[in-house]
């Protein structure tokens, strides 16, 4: 491999992981307060349509930016009314999410396909853009990157450094008791879900508006799903999460890679590259079991209502 | 007295008018008034079950009365949650659930106040510390709450109101883990408390301490105000009678029995702690006679979980050679095949450690009790079912019936239930910890006499309380815990509590380790 090459790698590898990234620190936040949404593919193909379709229409990718946000909000507003109003079962409603997102992205987005925009261009930033290998890998994005970068760093330091984080972290870990102290539950969580939506969207977008800048049906390719993994193998640790998401993307353009280079392995095998180095990663930081105890929101997945509390 | 007469001026801090909740299958409150004066100690008492938990919690906001006024300072409020409740003054310790275990005893507490409160505060840390040595509560501010026993885990709850101002404190069995010399302490700060004005409504299943403290009580049975008293002008007796309605058996103390035969015996255990804030077990060595309860004194989280989750095989590390059990090596055993050696264990928790909450009465009978419910990997439900009306019955356990989830019943409830369940087994050995704590006197009656039934019928009981009047009351012989190490065994009849609250601060430990430097 010469320098250009691995030049190109990880600046694919941070592009690949960018989408990734956005979906994974809104679901990370999402579950610790104890809300488990599966419904983040179908929320993201939303978000990449409708972002496209904003975009398309007025010929401003902020408009698109903008218009992804707020339909992944709406879309976790439904799933959060049925959740956290309606007391249904958190899975059950994540997956019907996914499946409604699919079908209705591909619907209402089947008069854009194979369209084209412009989409964001990368941003030059004097002095480092035209640094040699660390310049083209680190300082020539465009500006999504750079925003999934600092959203990571503030969301770090949200949920580990404010009363914000300690109350989403109390939230997830016992309503009841969060409830009994004067926390509205149910509150935090609709914010920690439409904030999973407005992520979510914003994932998709970065598919439709930058990664590829055109729509085509389920162009997200189960990244939702990763990401849902991602944030486990985690342990909702948001150092890891973004670790994770970039060493998925490096494992995904890997795999291209090493197709290129004429690897007599099955393209399917190598397919399941990305999937695997990622997850096998991930456990090993996490192997700690006794660290993971502490981490992991308990009241995950379970539904609260405070008028049954007796 | 004084405090509440030179009160009897001022309008009352908080009054209730005719509350009324009924929740599916039960009125929990009918009905029901109350008046709270300024630096009145009120105590609220009744069985399990009789709806103080409800009242108290309509008052903390986190339940909605059906109908009925509260009026706080003469102003009717509608405390629609417990941010409402703490807005207008309203602090309470609750008896469970109210702690985040993965957040440290600092940041538990800093969640319960206002931004503005913090800030007048200012170094947390420091004020907890200050107030832990006012108050003798001895909480650590950056220790996570996980590692903490139930009895300090009381003690964050009580600080977690202290470093608020509050005008009422509802105290729910707030001294049930503490230490006499503790529960004394407490009560100073109470005392301090009122007179400084605060209103302290007090849950209490100990009538003497009702008595000691309280200026007054209200009575509640079966969901409807039954009378009020000044406890001062009443004996535990008469105020036991008014709660369960005929007179209770007092505990007028049992016969002690002398056990012969060795069945369980623990030698040089030794064992380092699990988890970073454990207590390691030091030289433990004690021996199990059959017909017989040894009673083991302590402070929480001296080494009292250690020892009972290393007997029981909860904690699964395997030691040879130190438990024997009718001569079976009993440390290289599964917790399972402990159980089927004979070994029953009723543990602190209730709910997650001696029940699964999620589960019925007739699964929660299941999962410690399977012999004959399951033949070739079948389970016998009807066998089970009526094994279980069989123990709701026997126990008088106040349920929905075999169905009903574990979670939903009181706690004394649970505990006849669980207790039942693990006498039912006919043990061996029998290992319970606090087995009345937070329970009812007719509920404690029930299990005091069903353990020493146990004990008559020739099983060996290892009892760990920290409540020292029942282990003087049940134990045949006693020991102390301190800090891992166990102090030496005696005959009830032979020591005293001023000994054995001597043993609990430690003053063995000396002695023992001189004893084995000239050994």
């Amino acid at each position: 491999m010469d320098i250009d090459l691995i030049t190109q790698v990880l600046f694919a590898a941070i592009k690949t992981g960018t989408p990734l990234l956005f979906i994974a620190l809104g679901e990370a936040i999402c579950e610790k307060t104890g809300v488990l949404n599966l419904g983040q593919e179908g929320m993201m193909l939303m978000g990449a349509v409708v972002g496209f379709m904003a975009a398309y229409g007025t010929g401003n990718a902020g408009f698109g930016l903008l218009g992804a946000m707020l339909i992944g909000m709406v879309m976790s507003l439904i799933f959060g009314f049925l959740v956290l109003h309606l007391g249904a079962n958190q899975v059950a409603t994540g997956l019907a999410l996914t499946i409604f997102g699919t079908g209705l992205s591909a619907f209402i987005g089947s008069g854009v396909v194979g369209q084209t925009i412009a989409g964001f261009q990368p941003v030059y930033i004097p002095v480092l853009s035209d640094l040699p290998v660390v310049g083209k890998v680190l300082f020539s994005h465009d500006p999504l990157v750079y925003l999934a970068i600092a959203l990571a760093l503030v969301i770090a330091w949200v949920a580990n450094k404010t009363r914000i984080g300690l109350t989403i972290k109390a939230v997830g870990e016992n309503p009841n008791a969060a409830n009994a102290i004067g926390i509205k539950v149910l509150r935090v969580r609709y914010l920690a879900v439409m904030f999973g939506g407005a992520m979510a969207g914003l994932g998709g977008a970065y598919m439709s508006l930058v990664y590829t800048p055109m729509w085509v049906e389920n162009m997200t390719a189960g990244r939702g799903w990763i990401a849902l993994a991602l944030v486990v193998f985690a342990s909702w640790r948001i150092g890891n999460i973004v670790l994770g998401a970039y060493l998925f993307g490096l494992a995904s353009i890997m795999h291209l890679v090493l197709q290129g280079m004429g690897w007599s392995i099955s393209p399917n095998l190598l397919a399941m590259l990305p999937y695997v180095a990622t997850i096998v990663v991930m456990v090993i930081i996490s192997a700690d079991k006794f660290k993971e105890k502490l981490l992991a929101p308990r009241s995950l997945g379970k539904p609260f209502d405070p008028r049954q509390m007796a | 007295m004084s405090e509440t007469l030179k009160n009897q001026s001022l309008k009352p801090r908080l009054e209730l008018l005719n509350i009324t909740k009924q929740y599916p299958g039960c009125l929990a409150n009918d009905q029901i008034c109350m008046t709270l004066m300024p630096g009145e100690i009120h105590a609220l008492l009744g069985e399990n079950g009789a709806g103080k938990s409800t009242l108290v919690k309509t008052i903390y906001g986190v339940v909605s009365p059906d109908s009925g006024q509260i009026l706080w300072d003469g102003q009717a409020v509608d405390i629609k949650s417990p941010s409402k409740a703490r807005d207008l003054g309203i602090g309470m310790v609750f008896q469970h659930f109210s702690l985040f275990e993965t957040l440290t005893v600092a940041q538990n507490i800093e969640l319960c106040l206002s931004p503005t409160q913090l800030a007048d505060i200012g170094n947390l840390a420091a004020r907890i510390t200050k107030l832990s040595q006012d108050y003798g509560l001895n909480v650590d501010p950056d220790r996570y709450v996980h590692s903490l026993s139930i009895g300090e885990r009381q003690r964050v709850e009580i600080m977690r109101c202290l470093v608020q101002s509050v005008k009422l404190l509802i105290l729910d069995e707030p001294t049930s883990v503490l230490t006499p010399q503790e529960v004394a302490g407490l009560f100073n700060v109470l005392r301090q408390l009122s007179n400084e004005g605060c209103s302290i409504l007090f849950i209490s299943h100990k009538l003497h301490e009702v008595t000691e403290i309280c200026h007054n009580a209200t009575i509640l049975r079966g969901g409807k105000f039954v009378g009020d008293c000044e406890p001062a002008n009443e004996t535990p007796a008469t105020i036991a009678k008014m709660m369960v309605g005929d007179l209770a058996e007092q505990d007028a103390g049992y016969e002690k029995a002398h056990g012969e035969e060795v069945i369980f015996s623990a030698q040089s255990l030794n064992l380092a702690a699990k988890h970073p804030f454990g207590t390691s077990l030091k030289n433990v060595n004690f021996e199990l006679l059959k017909g017989e309860i040894l009673g083991i004194a302590g402070v929480a989280g001296n080494g009292q979980e250690e020892l009972m989750s290393i007997i029981s095989g909860e904690d699964n590390r395997t030691l040879k050679g130190v438990f024997t059990l009718d001569d079976q090596d009993l440390g290289t055993l599964s917790a399972g095949a402990r159980r089927r050696n004979g070994l029953a264990y009723v543990p602190e928790e209730r709910l997650g450690r001696g029940a699964v909450p999620e589960m019925s009465l007739s699964e929660n009978t299941l999962l410690t009790h399977s012999r004959g419910f399951v033949k070739s990997g079948l389970v016998n439900w009807k066998a089970v079912k009526d094994y279980a009306k069989k123990l709701i019955s026997d126990y008088s356990v106040k349920c929905h019936g075999e169905f009903a989830e574990a979670k939903s019943l009181s706690g004394g409830n649970l505990q006849k239930f669980i207790m039942g369940r693990e006498i039912g087994q006919n043990p061996k050995v029998l290992i319970c910890a606090h087995p009345t704590w937070g329970v009812d006197v007719g509920a404690a009656l029930a299990i005091h006499q069903a353990l020493l039934t146990l004990r008559d019928q020739g099983a060996a009981i290892l009892l760990i309380s920290e409540d020292i009047d029942e282990l003087f009351l049940l134990a045949d012989r006693m020991a102390a815990v301190c800090d891992g190490h166990l102090s030496p065994v005696v005959r009830t009849e032979e020591t005293s509590i001023d000994q054995i609250g001597q043993w609990m601060a430690g003053t063995f430990i000396n002695a023992n380790d001189h004893a084995e430097a000239t050994a």
